[in-house]
């Protein structure tokens, strides 16, 4: 597999960001206020989980008045979706270690 | 050497193989050769054999479609919520064997499962857990 991806499973890796994440998927926009409330986390650990995901690409801010609202940003996900770019280059490395695998076997 | 991406969803990769096709289906076909450029694995060559590819970062659950000596292997191929089939095929070319490999997804709405359903949202991070406790 390509190295692409590793950032994205390794933000999505942590149980608490990942349904962070996912509230804003399946909710839309919310405050960090708003997100503490449902994740039995401090408002420090939610506002570092999302500082995080910010710099995967996974979420947006934007800054209203002393809110800050967030957003999920399903565009980062999209080395993930489309399989095919990855497949490919998968799929060319194996050929290269199927064509060093031949030169080293017996006839 | 090419690689094309095709409107209906496949990956191709073809190469002229300076080996002939009896060499290749050894090396596509017997599980110790197999593990040493693809993955680990438990496959045989029996049409309906079902058999799981382990790589360092997760797995992957096949079923064998066809077999035909030399020529053709096909098998399903899931991981990570990507339901498609592999077809390997193998043409004698002057000394050696043109080699094609074709993967094509069979569901054409499994992007969009992907991209929001929720049900789409549950596979996607229940086979990332599991990806990640195999990492470990």
């Amino acid at each position: 597999m390509p190295d692409a991806p590793d950032m994205l499973f390794r933000t999505l890796a942590d149980p608490t960001r990942r349904a962070i994440f996912e509230r804003l998927c399946r909710h839309g926009e919310q405050t960090v206020g708003a997100l503490t409330a449902q994740s039995g986390v401090s408002q420090p650990a939610v506002s570092k989980h999302l500082g995080v995901l910010k710099q995967a690409g996974l979420v947006r801010d934007r800054h209203e008045g002393r809110q800050t609202h967030y957003t999920a940003d399903l565009r980062a996900l999209s080395p993930l979706i489309d399989w095919t770019n990855q497949m490919a280059g998968f799929w060319e490395s194996r050929f290269d270690d199927l064509e060093d695998l031949l030169k080293r076997m017996d006839q | 050497m090419s690689t094309a991406v095709t409107e209906t969803r496949s990956v191709v990769v073809e190469r002229d193989i300076p080996h002939p096709p009896q060499k290749i289906w050894r090396a596509l076909t017997q599980p110790h050769l197999i593990a040493e450029w693809l993955m680990k694995n438990d496959f045989a060559p029996v049409t309906g054999h079902g058999f799981t590819l382990s790589g360092d970062w997760g797995s992957v659950d096949c079923r064998v479609l066809s077999v035909e000596l030399n020529k053709t292997l096909s098998y399903t191929w899931d991981a990570m919520g990507l339901e498609s089939i592999v077809t390997w095929t193998l043409t004698p070319k002057g000394g050696g064997t043109h080699l094609r490999m074709e993967q094509s997804g069979f569901k054409p709405d499994q992007q969009q499962a992907f991209q929001g359903a929720q049900y789409g949202w549950q596979k996607f991070f229940g086979n990332l857990e599991q990806l990640l406790a195999r990492a470990d």
